[in-house]
């Protein structure tokens, strides 16, 4: 039965790894995390799902009880958030190495020192080269569709690499709003049973990720590229079979709106991307064609498709909800690499906001704006990022 | 309440700002408050403040109800309505703090507006905390006001009916528990206070 | 079983690695002692057996030792265990 429910992104979350029919959570909490394997751990205890549930001692040993589990032919899923993620790192470049479907969700959170709960894109942004595919959700209702979408996308033959669905801490983790839970029946037969690429086997043994010398490394990193690239073809299908079957759908890698005739097109991730439509709303009733483009899947970065929106626009702002100290914003980086070698591309402005939960409002997104219209105008602008609300 | 043009339709967002004391329920507040709403077929956001809280110490919830589905995700500054749960926190904390010229404040109190201050707003008040103790409505020493006051804030502000209100209570509560909540809830509806000094309505 | 890969396809999606004889070569050219058996010492305790490194060792239907040379890199350690020292390390002849 289809159901709408009303209930914090977290816990909708805890309702996908049920939908999907997750036969293994090994978790450790964190704040803003924690409440997702509380439900999942509600719903193992009631026998809703019916699922094995490894209370481990650290992140760290999650990650590699969820590659044990994979290894052995299941589906599995965590959630974990900041420094919880950093202290995996070595056991996501595991995981994805050992080309195993895992689904985690990851709640963003800033990362210390200074110690801090609240939201940025910190913690997942500073893991983009681990080879996990990278979702980032600006609602709950993706939340949900997007755990999903994910399982399918990873156990794609084509693919088998590990994905991270990330939610901002309290902006969507703790806030309560409306979500579909489709149809069960429905959601089985979009989603088949867990397919892996290989599997342990007591009666053929053979272990994995072994010694591999410098004759045949490069050939096996080159198929993990291979993968992410074919994702990149993949995730807009899916997102659209996905859009069919249940009337709900994502933009597939960039959710853009009123991109067609934007002078200047505002590039974001998760919240900021729904907020930022409030701004063009009002920009546009003020005359000026500004559109925004929600980057939705960071890895595979969709390079090509951010070519297409530049081919259209004079200007580009990408706002960053994180830093890499010494350089700038990733999505800056990354968008401005994608256009390098096109002679006609756009100028850029990078802006950092949001930083350790600064709110980010439609005001905040109009000066960003305002301000990326006039260095269009003036023909100039700043190589540096551009800090916003950054105070004296 | 925002304006934001989303095609032809002009979207109409009411926010609200709950006031209370960690253990109070302000984050039940306002999500049996967001759940009412969403009965009636509005879009819905309910959060706390984020933060870490605890018992005792001031916290603040919130909620938005609109028309349209809600794309925005940032904080909530200038509020439409106010509610207070507790009936002395207002000595601590601004309640009225960038509440709009026309806004409501629904207050858990005896006290008249004058004698808290809010002579020039537009207040109305209702001694939850009494209906609590009355109705042997307590839990963990507290009295339970969390529910009732959204009675109140039905009649106050007309964003909910009162069954959408009963109609969440009794959802998030079984049993005895709900009937209790229900009729505290609405004992606060029938004996909330409007006073309405000099704006028009 | 074990598929040499010679081109990119032929790769699995990750290092898949059976447990098999003899990766490495015939390790037993190695060897500078060779150890020789005296079977009218030998008990058949088997504890030559257990603590072969090499799992060079294996054990006859009577329990007594059975040597293979292609693999027997000469450590000693049978010798060295052999309560009756029914095992000798001998020079190894080309």
């Amino acid at each position: 039965m289809e159901q709408v429910i009303i209930d914090t992104a977290n816990h909708i979350a805890g309702h996908a790894a049920r939908a999907a029919r997750v036969k293994v959570v090994a978790a450790y909490p964190i704040t803003p995390q924690t409440t997702i394997v509380e439900k999942i751990a509600d719903f193992v205890e009631s026998g809703e799902m019916d699922a094995e549930y490894i209370r481990v001692e650290s992140e760290h040993s999650a990650m590699v009880a969820c590659i044990g589990a994979a290894a052995t032919g299941v589906r599995t899923f965590t959630a974990t958030s900041a420094h919880g993620l950093a202290l995996m790192h070595e056991t996501l470049h595991w995981a994805s190495g050992s080309r195993l479907p895992i689904v985690m969700a990851v709640v963003n959170r800033a990362m210390g020192a200074p110690w801090s709960i609240w939201p940025d894109l910190a913690d997942s942004l500073s893991q983009r080269d681990t080879g996990w595919i990278q979702f980032y959700c600006a609602d709950s209702q993706e939340v949900f569709d997007t755990i999903i979408q994910a399982y399918k996308l990873c156990e794609d033959e084509k693919v088998f690499l590990p994905a991270m669905v990330c939610l901002e801490g309290f902006i969507l983790s703790h806030t309560y709003s409306p979500a579909k839970i489709p149809d069960q029946e429905k959601i089985d037969a979009y989603l088949p049973p867990y397919r892996c690429g290989w599997a342990l086997d007591v009666d053929h043994p053979y272990s994995h990720a072994n010694l591999v010398s410098p004759e045949w490394y490069m050939e096996f990193r080159y198929m993990i590229q291979e993968a992410m690239n074919n994702a990149k073809q993949i995730i807009p299908q899916i997102d659209k079979e996905y859009g069919k079957l249940f009337g709900l759908q994502h933009g597939g890698l960039i959710e853009k709106y009123k991109c067609e005739d934007a002078e200047l097109i505002l590039l974001t991730m998760g919240t900021i991307g729904s907020e930022a439509k409030l701004t063009v709303d009002k920009m546009r009733r003020e005359g000026q064609k500004v559109g925004s483009a929600r980057i939705r899947v960071y890895r595979p970065f969709p390079a090509e498709e951010i070519v297409k929106l530049a081919e259209n626009s004079q200007m580009l702002a990408t706002i960053d909800r994180h830093i890499s100290f010494g350089m700038e914003g990733f999505l800056a980086s990354e968008t401005k690499a994608a256009l390098f070698n096109r002679a006609d591309r756009p100028p850029l402005a990078g802006f950092i906001a949001g930083l350790g939960g600064r709110d980010v409002t439609a005001e905040t997104i109009e000066k960003i704006a305002k301000k990326s219209l006039k260095y269009a105008t003036d023909g100039k602008v700043e190589n540096d990022p551009i800090w916003v609300d950054l105070k004296e | 309440m925002f304006y934001f043009l989303t095609g032809r339709v002009v979207a109409v967002i009411k926010e609200i700002r709950i006031h209370g004391r960690g253990g109070q329920g302000s984050v039940t507040a306002a999500e049996v408050l967001a759940h009412a709403a969403f009965f009636e077929g509005k879009c819905v956001q309910a959060f706390p403040y984020f933060g870490a809280e605890r018992r005792g110490a001031p916290v603040k919830a919130f909620a938005r109800i609109s028309d349209e589905p809600l794309l925005v995700h940032s904080q909530i500054y200038a509020p439409d309505y106010v509610i207070v749960l507790d009936p002395y926190i207002y000595k601590v904390v601004d309640v009225t703090e960038g509440l709009k010229k026309d806004g409501v404040i629904v207050f858990n109190t005896t006290k008249k507006p004058e004698e808290l201050g809010l002579k020039n707003w537009r207040v109305a008040t209702v001694d939850a905390t009494g209906i609590a103790l009355e109705l042997n409505l307590i839990v963990a020493g507290q009295p339970l006001v969390s529910t009732s006051i959204l009675g109140g804030f039905a009649k106050a502000t007309e964003q909910v009916k009162l069954e959408s209100v009963l109609k969440a209570v009794r959802e998030t509560w079984s049993g005895a528990a709900g009937e209790k909540n229900s009729r505290a809830t609405e004992l606060a509806y029938e004996r909330l206070t409007k006073w309405w000094n000099g704006a028009a309505l | 079983m074990i598929k040499e890969p010679k081109k990119r396809k032929d790769l699995p999606l990750t290092p898949l690695s059976c447990p098999t004889v003899g990766s490495m070569g015939k390790t037993g050219s190695w060897r500078t002692f060779r150890p020789e058996v005296d079977y009218s010492k030998c008990t058949k305790c088997t504890l030559c057996w257990i603590d072969c490194p090499d799992a060079a060792i294996t054990r006859r239907e009577d329990d007594s030792p059975e040597i293979d040379y292609d693999y027997c890199k000469g450590c000693g350690i049978c010798a060295n265990e052999c309560p009756t020292k029914a095992i000798r390390m001998k020079r190894e002849e080309d």
